[in-house]
């Protein structure tokens, strides 16, 4: 956990992240296929209770900001067949993201 | 590899069964009961908590329970691991009401 500071935003809109890939034990919200996988802040949610804490009877504090990123079809299907324009929004917590 | 409920792009996992049915009476209480225990007036356990309870289920069972199956048994498991009730009181219970069923 990076504790994040909830008041203060890491990330912007627009900015470029990569999810980190963490063979991490207990209940996670990132699913796996995004792990490892660069794309682009959507919208920045603002900050909520860490569901990490939060399944084991924790408090889920400090907040931690929530983040909805897009990712490009294709960077996250590979066999994708077709180039696609569609993308994949998913929501993910600030300590599982890096700037890419 | 990713555990068995985290199944986004599972190689031939088939199309999704997007099939209505009609809720069942148990299934609309084991709802109900989710509910009412995560309250913010009783507090019992979070929805985080369901979610991992769901997660630790043996990935057999989990292939096997329906969707409210696994709930409820999620819920019995908390309920357990929480000291709220015991196996004991459980298996008692539900032997009363399927001897009251006779």
């Amino acid at each position: 956990m990076s504790g994040a500071d909830s008041a203060r935003p890491r990330f912007k809109r627009g900015d470029a992240v990569r999810v980190r890939a963490a063979e991490k034990p207990g209940h996670i919200r990132t699913p796996w296929y995004i792990q490892g996988k660069t794309g682009a802040v959507e919208k920045v949610h603002g900050a909520f209770r860490n569901p990490e804490s939060l399944a084991y009877g924790g408090d889920g504090l400090p907040k931690p900001c929530l983040y909805l990123v897009r990712f490009a079809h294709a960077d996250v299907w590979k066999p994708a067949g077709r180039a696609s324009r569609d993308a994949i929004l998913v929501d993910v917590y600030e300590h599982w993201l890096e700037p890419a | 590899m990713p555990r068995v409920h985290d199944r986004g792009g599972w190689p031939g996992a088939g199309p999704i069964d997007k099939a209505e049915h009609e809720p069942s009476m148990w299934e609309k209480r084991t709802d109900a009961l989710l509910v009412l225990l995560t309250s913010p007036e009783k507090r019992v356990m979070r929805v985080d908590e369901l979610r991992r309870a769901i997660e630790s289920l043996e990935p057999r069972a989990y292939e096997t329970m329906s969707y409210y199956e696994r709930w409820i048994t999620a819920i019995e498991a908390l309920m357990i691991e929480k000291g709220i009730l015991t196996h004991e009181e459980i298996d008692a219970r539900v032997k009363e009401l399927n001897e009251r069923g006779r």
